[in-house]
């Protein structure tokens, strides 16, 4: 009876998985032993496994794993200090409220500030530094992409850190424990599960990134998501396209393993 | 400590000057006279006219307000079950493999979910426009609420359960009375999240709508080719002045009440650091 | 849980009271009636006054809808489920729509108007004597570059691999135009398939890289409106706008030829109301309606009848209504086939990660 109920109304959930992800994912699978015209092959793959695509693979994980790197640098201080200030749920209202703006416009908007007659070189001018490019590189690369996953790693570290017992921290005070200690041995592990979900919620998106490299970065980084565009729709060689995509999925499921995947720390705290 | 929080105030501000900084930027442009984004020549209130005169724009607004609600709301709820059912899963190796499943989409670029929702719509014979709009957006934000509330629903301690099952709770009490209120910041947070890629959402819907239905997204994008014009920017201006005003009067309105209701129980607020 | 689910029935009762204002706003425009037509185009490539024009003329009520590209327009259009009545595809687009069955012929009964299309914008390559389309704008691929920023006066591709642009040069993203380019500047045709002259044009590219700046889409006008580079290959239609923007700027169509584009416009299969769809290409081929829409875009019209309508200052642009002699060397990027399409964009591939 109760193993029933249960079954039940989780249901809407697992008719989501089928429907959703299964479905596609055989979908892509499909479309991945196919050439452009329509033939049965193994070539897709064999491409994959050529240096042009590996390379791609590579650079692909390196940025995606250094916009999580930063994110969560810039993000894990934000979400300490903003659970200290007075108003703090309408502050993290706010960190949230700049994703609701169009993307394509917030990029223009960095294409004009950092651009080589923007506010940012005319700055840089003033004091002497002098004018940089700072667009089409690398570093405008993992900058707008942090800018747009930031709020993503905020907010689940802000929430866990809301949830921590702050009776623990005067404790490790009392006890005579550094600031850093502290910080160390009980704050981060009390919210390593914030910190896992924010890097999800950042790395795994990151690898399939595809605008950005091109508006920010002028194709100077080319990741696996810019290859699946192109294929999906300039060659319209869905195989191709579809076999990068069977790639990336296969390679986010070994991460979660890899990862230990959620839950297996969390338990201590009974 | 008070000179840490100072500092602590200092990085905050600077985090969201960057936030903000292309933000302003938009909005600074607005008012341009002429029609771009670099050369500013002289204040004009002409793209917010150009905004309100164009009915189809509002309509595509509305539109995209419409479907953010109602996803991001519909993804939350299937998200609570999902997070719930893989919590109940015992098995770690099950657990994993779930989970994957879950973040197929998350890792999936726009453009595959895009096409390989639109085969699938054309197979079932689901007609293109708004319920094909709205069922890919809350099948795309189903995912991230999963990835926001599960991490709360792990922390929970079992014993809490136990405690209240052993006080004679029914199955349905725990959850409205312990676990939801639990994970609530979790799925506030997702709502949030989902809110966000719907609104962002371009490739997807642009695949899955037809019969001239279209999201603001959509439209600003198909623009890019003919030059973005500065209604859009006009048109970003105001929806952010309003959702801005929202924030805060909606902060207003629950501080408010809850310090009423604080009066009568202290103890709700007790420990919490301010 | 109280919390939760108040806010959660908040949230959903706005959301209905929105759709019912959409609603209510779709019934006022006419949206919602039976008597509709719906546009598939670029987003904002019409004035959209003619819109209401035409719904004055005809009574018809046009529903506009949009697309940024003519790959992503041709699944659409391919995959079903929609109505579209009228589309505005690309030439190459047309070429392959055709192919794949995907295109109603026009009946040119029903479209008088087309008598004022230049012939020499009718019955090319990509659509014999223009069964399933009427062309709607066209224009060249060029360069656009900025006197103040360089001494170079631009004749030939090959200015482009001037050392003293370096780190000076924004190319559009495309594989045919890029490689396009090469091609040409190595006196080879645009749509050349040889390999091995394929091959000399990717590594002729290679050697362009320390010049290139940056390989964009749309957001190549601003950057060169911008003065963020010395020069720029982009197509007229961008390059007018650009020198709107920017008047310090220039375009040029190099003298070893280049590529010639036109988006007309067809009647997918899609379409259901294809006597209305015949009205409206009739209506934009109409002198005055097409004359207003040039004004209003900025591309280069097809229509030597609104042509003469326009004033004089566009119409004897050279740079955008070239001479017949520089015409004659421009060809129009022919479908070479899935096949050669992906070659094409495997190396413009390996150029852009050339470092």
């Amino acid at each position: 009876m109760q193993a029933n109920t249960r079954a039940i109304y989780m249901l809407p959930y697992y008719v989501w998985i089928v429907l959703f992800v299964v479905a596609p994912v055989v979908l892509v699978g499909y479309y991945s032993f196919f050439d452009v015209d329509g033939q049965f092959t193994l070539q897709n793959y064999r491409t994959f496994f050529t240096p042009v695509y590996l390379q791609m693979t590579l650079s692909s994980f390196w940025y995606a794993f250094l916009v999580m790197l930063f994110s969560l640098l810039i993000a894990y201080p934000a979400a300490y200090w903003l659970t200290r200030t007075k108003h703090r749920q309408l502050w993290i209202l706010l960190i949230i409220l700049p994703t609701w703006i169009n993307l394509l416009l917030k990029t223009y908007a960095f294409i004009g500030i950092f651009g080589t007659y923007g506010p940012i070189n005319a700055f840089l001018e003033t004091i002497g530094v002098g004018q940089q490019q700072l667009l089409f590189n690398s570093f405008s690369f993992v900058f707008v992409s942090v800018y747009i996953f930031v709020p993503f790693m905020i907010l689940p570290i802000y929430n866990a850190l809301e949830e921590m017992n702050p009776s623990l921290i005067s404790a490790a005070r009392d006890l005579g424990a550094s600031g850093w200690t502290t910080f160390q041995r009980v704050i981060f592990p009390l919210t390593i599960s914030g910190v896992k979900s924010g890097c999800m919620a950042v790395f795994i998106p990151s690898l399939s990134l595809f605008m950005i490299t091109r508006l920010i970065a002028g194709n100077k980084v080319i990741t696996l998501g810019t290859a699946i565009e192109q294929h999906f729709l300039v060659t319209q060689d869905w195989g191709m396209g579809s076999t990068v995509a069977v790639v990336l999925i296969i390679a986010m499921a070994l991460l979660m393993l890899l990862s230990g995947g959620f839950g297996q720390e969390v338990r201590h705290g009974k | 400590m008070a000179n840490k929080g100072r500092w602590g105030n200092v990085y905050l501000v600077l985090v969201f000057a960057v936030l903000y900084a292309p933000i302003l930027y938009l909005m600074y442009y607005s008012f341009n006279s002429a029609d771009n984004m670099h050369q500013f020549e002289g204040f004009t209130w002409k793209w917010y006219g150009e905004v309100f005169q164009d009915t189809r724009l509002m309509i595509i607004l509305i539109n995209t307000l419409v479907i953010a609600l109602l996803s991001s709301t519909i993804a939350t709820m299937i998200g609570i079950i999902g997070a719930l059912a893989i919590d109940r899963i015992r098995r770690r190796r099950l657990k994993d493999a779930v989970l994957s499943l879950n973040n197929v989409l998350i890792v999936s670029p726009d453009v595959i979910i895009g096409a390989s929702f639109l085969i699938l719509f054309t197979i079932v014979g689901i007609k293109l426009g708004f319920a094909s709009v709205l069922i890919s957006h809350i099948a795309f934000s189903i995912p991230i609420t999963v990835l926001m509330i599960l991490p709360r629903l792990q922390e929970m301690s079992p014993t809490l359960i136990d405690a209240a099952r052993d006080l004679g709770a029914s199955r349905r009490d725990v959850l409205s009375k312990v676990i939801l209120p639990f994970i609530k910041p979790g799925i506030f947070a997702g709502f949030f999240m989902a809110f966000t890629y719907s609104l962002d959402d371009f490739a997807v819907t642009f695949f899955v709508t037809g019969n001239g239905y279209s999201t603001l997204s959509v439209e600003i994008y198909s623009r890019a080719r003919q030059g973005v014009s500065l209604s859009i920017n006009a048109l970003s201006t105001l929806i952010f002045l309003f959702t801005t005003a929202l924030v805060v009067g909606y902060y207003m309105i629950t501080r408010r009440s809850q310090g009423r209701s604080r009066k009568h129980e202290p103890a709700a607020e007790m420990g919490v650091p301010r | 849980m109280k919390a939760i689910s108040r806010t959660f029935i908040v949230i959903i009762a706005v959301a209905l009271l929105l759709m019912f204002v959409a609603n209510r706003l779709n019934v006022s425009q006419g949206y919602a009636g039976s008597n509709t037509l719906t546009i598939y185009n670029w987003g904002d490539y019409i004035d959209p006054e003619l819109l209401t024009k035409f719904q004055k003329e005809t009574g018809i009520t046009v529903i506009y809808q949009t697309f940024d590209s003519n790959e992503a327009m041709l699944t659409k259009i391919e995959q079903g489920g929609t109505t579209f009545d009228v589309a505005i595809p690309s030439d190459y687009a047309i070429s392959k729509m055709r192919e794949e069955n995907l295109l109603i012929p026009l009946d040119h009964s029903k479209l008088p108007n087309l008598k004022n299309i230049d012939p020499s914008f009718l019955n090319l390559s990509f659509d014999p004597d223009n069964k399933y389309s009427a062309p709607y704008f066209w224009g060249t691929l060029g360069i656009v570059y900025n006197p103040k920023l360089t001494n170079l006066k631009f004749h030939s591709w090959d200015d482009l691999w001037n050392p003293s642009l370096r780190n000076n040069v924004l190319l559009t993203d495309g594989a045919r135009e890029v490689l396009g380019m090469s091609l040409s500047s190595l006196g080879y045709s645009l749509n050349d398939t040889n390999d091995q002259h394929l091959q000399a044009a990717l590594a002729k590219l290679k050697k362009l890289t320390p010049n290139v700046k940056a390989i964009v889409g749309d957001e190549i006008k601003m950057l060169l409106a911008n003065n963020e580079a010395a020069a720029g290959l982009v197509f007229s239609g961008d390059a007018s706008e650009i020198m709107d923007q920017n008047p310090d700027l220039d375009y040029v169509v190099p003298d070893q030829g280049s590529n010639l584009w036109f988006d007309n416009m067809v009647i997918p299969k899609t379409a259901a109301n294809i006597d209305g769809a015949h009205k409206f290409i009739n209506f934009m081929m109409n002198p005055e309606v097409a004359a207003q829409n040039a004004e209003y875009v900025g591309y280069a019209t097809p229509n030597d009848a609104a042509l003469k309508l326009l004033p004089e200052d566009i119409s004897s642009d050279e740079r955008f209504y070239p001479s017949k002699q520089v015409l004659k060397r421009l060809e129009v990027f022919d479908n070479l086939g899935k096949k050669m399409l992906v070659h094409y964009n495997e190396l413009f591939l390996q150029f852009k990660m050339n470092k």
